[in-house]
């Protein structure tokens, strides 16, 4: 029967709806009278935006399908047409492509920030895995996306991807062939990765939205300062240090909403190829199966992880390279999933964290930058010296955290927050 | 066998590899100008007379370019359309078929409609301009950016024959200190033909992406409404806060 002191509207059409809806409820629960600490900064817009790009992505998506054809024949010229021929078709295009790059800055800054404040620790450790869920997804619907112009570098790309899943002994080969449904990339290729891309992973994408922020909603937000506002309440209940999100964040959400469209836009407009790295050059060629490029890049949002995969060169324990590669790629992913329960530190903000922490995290970002443009370089041997480098750093900041988290001298916490 | 052995390796050959090395030949900078709508018809009126007999734009339409070009329908049709197959509204194809341009050339003249985008116009201006007399090759000719090539030099009677002259007077293949001099004159002046090359890039960069000229031209409006847009939102941000701090 639900909960029968649930808020409802007195009269008219809302009444009436919520006598069978909890409309008036979920409004007030998730916005008008959801509290959030009044002390967000510019690292706390990058949530709102993901879901603007979401949102841009599957209705521009939705277009893209109705003249896109996912066969091996017509794929390429398909997205031509679209390009030409389609009413508005070259800006529904780039929107989709330029809305891909962005997907990544928005989320790669959105989880930095989680980083930066300690979002990730309890009581918000299944916000932080559900956000990694999505994240994960995302890599998925994003390279399966890339596959269906049908250039060479789609092709190329698709062709190495799949093929890491034969390093891994005994069954990869039947493993990539499974999932590629063929002896390589073929147009039966581009039909599954077509139908994983415009139905299953956006439905399982959506779901893991709403529970990111079903799980958000239940604990409250994290601020700067990294303490609990709902320690300090009024008479009615209400955090001294929190505003109802609507209308004040949305009306501060608004400002970011429109200085990223901003920004968007001076690419979509002028500079849709990206230098190369949204669009990349031999994309602008059909997928040719006997010809393979000289230098196969992964679009940038992967390249961090791709040179880390290429970095390990050495088998150990008679354990293949490419394999022990693959480990490490996989890795390097899965902690961040288990990062909250890495950070032992009795504060969660970097701001009252100490210096080793911070240095810490400083050299996770250098070594994730780093990573991120060897990556995109084709290798030399200096080059595979220093991802090795970064891959030891990369890892270094997590697998020690659980020591230096809790060796190091924190400051103390504020009361109440901060402006 | 000979010939069709150099066509196997000049069809295994890694064109992107080649574009994207193209020896240590300096490109020549071009930047297309799209507005010029002279330079544009002009390109595609070269196209059409000395391109066209082999390569394709196979995504892009007479109609639009008729369009975006303003070249009238009539002239199009009488002028610029040979082949009887085709319309008005047709892409703009070829009547060489694949296995005869493997056959005659050695490998098939690739479709151009994306090669502006594919290789960048410096490159696609560097390579017409830099055909040069080689007797070794089939053709007759060789080229400082794309060494090799397979194509004959179809521009020849309007710009002349180049031939490569280098440092120490000797004739290497695409040494550094080499340059290219004109030894028999065309019915171009080098200047003209410079001219006609442009005009030629030109036409296809603007193929390469039709829509660019849609897209500058509604990029302002777009990025003045968010502009205003931003400031509304501001001053409603501000407007809201007043209470908060």
């Amino acid at each position: 029967m639900g909960n029968p002191d649930k808020p409802k509207a007195q009269r008219g059409v809302m009444r009436w709806v919520d006598e069978r809806f909890p409309a008036t409820q979920l409004w007030q629960d998730h916005l008008s009278r959801y509290y959030a600490p009044r002390n967000f900064n510019f690292w706390y817009f990058f949530g709102s935006l993901a879901l603007l790009v979401l949102v841009n992505q599957i209705l521009t998506g939705i277009w893209l399908t109705m003249s896109f054809t996912p066969t091996a024949e017509e794929a390429f010229a398909s997205v031509e047409y679209i390009m030409r021929d389609v009413e508005w078709g070259w800006l529904i295009r780039y929107l989709h492509t330029t809305g891909a790059s962005a997907f990544f800055v928005v989320i790669y800054l959105h989880m930095f920030r989680g980083l930066l404040y300690g979002s990730y620790k309890a009581p918000r450790e299944l916000v932080w895995v559900f956000g990694m869920a999505i994240y994960l997804a995302l890599m998925a619907e994003a390279f399966m996306g890339y596959l269906l112009p049908w250039g060479q570098m789609s092709y190329w790309g698709a062709q190495v991807i799949t093929s890491l899943f034969s390093a891994i002994p005994a069954i990869g080969p039947g493993l990539a062939e499974w999932i590629r449904g063929d002896y390589l990339v073929t147009g039966i290729t581009l039909n599954r990765f077509f139908a994983l891309h415009v139905v299953a992973l956006p439905i399982v994408i959506l779901a893991l939205v709403v529970l990111h922020i079903v799980a958000l909603h239940e604990v409250g937000s994290n601020n700067p300062d990294g303490i609990e506002i709902k320690d300090k309440t009024d008479s009615n209940g209400k955090p001294l240090d929190g505003i109802p999100f609507h209308p004040y964040y949305t009306v501060k959400d608004l400002v970011g909403v429109a200085v990223f469209l901003f920004v968007f836009c001076v690419v979509v407009f002028y500079f849709p190829e990206g230098g190369g790295y949204f669009i990349e050059k031999p994309n602008f060629e059909p997928a040719d199966p006997l010809q393979t490029p000289d230098h196969i890049a992964p679009v940038w949002y992967f390249t961090p992880f791709y040179a880390i995969l290429r970095g390990v060169t050495f088998s150990v324990f008679g354990l293949e390279a490419k394999f022990l590669g693959v480990v490490c790629m996989g890795l390097a992913i899965g902690l961040l999933f288990v990062l909250p329960w890495l950070d032992r530190s009795p504060v969660r903000s970097m701001r009252y964290k100490g210096w080793i922490s911070r240095g810490m995290l400083g050299l996770f970002v250098v070594c994730f930058t780093v990573l991120g443009v060897l990556g995109v370089l084709p290798s030399t041997e200096t080059r595979t010296t220093i991802a090795q480098i970064c891959t030891l750093g990369y890892f270094a900041y997590f697998l020690l955290m659980p020591f230096y988290t809790r060796l190091e001298k924190t400051r103390p916490v504020p009361e109440r927050v901060t402006d | 066998m000979r010939k069709s052995l150099f066509a196997l390796c000049l069809a295994l050959l890694p064109v992107t590899g080649l574009a994207a090395g193209g020896g240590d030949a300096q490109l020549r900078d071009m930047t297309p100008d799209l507005h010029d709508k002279a330079s544009l018809q002009n390109g595609m009126q070269l196209f059409v007379n000395y391109c066209m007999g082999c390569h394709s734009l196979e995504h892009q339409r007479f109609a639009r370019a008729a369009d975006d070009l303003e070249i009238p329908r009539e002239l199009v049709e009488e002028n610029l359309i040979f082949a009887d197959a085709q319309a008005f509204n047709d892409q703009m194809g070829n009547a060489m078929e694949p296995e005869q341009g493997e056959a005659w050339f050695g490998a098939a003249p690739p479709d151009l409609t994306l090669v502006t985008r594919l290789r960048g116009t410096d490159w696609v201006y560097s390579y017409l301009l830099g055909f040069y007399r080689d007797p070794q090759r089939p053709t007759g000719v060789n080229n400082t950016v794309f060494p090799l090539v397979a194509m004959p030099n179809v521009l020849e009677p309007l710009q002349g024959v180049q031939q490569q002259v280098c440092g120490d007077g000797g004739h290497e293949e695409g040494g550094a200190g080499c340059h290219l001099e004109l030894v028999q004159e065309g019915i171009m002046s080098p200047d003209e033909f410079e001219r006609a090359m442009f005009d030629l890039t030109n036409f296809l960069a603007y193929v390469g992406e039709p829509s660019r000229l849609q897209a500058q031209a509604l990029a302002p409006k777009v990025l003045i409404f968010l502009f205003v847009f931003a400031v509304v939102a501001y001053l409603l941000k501000r407007e809201y806060w007043r209470d908060v701090h």
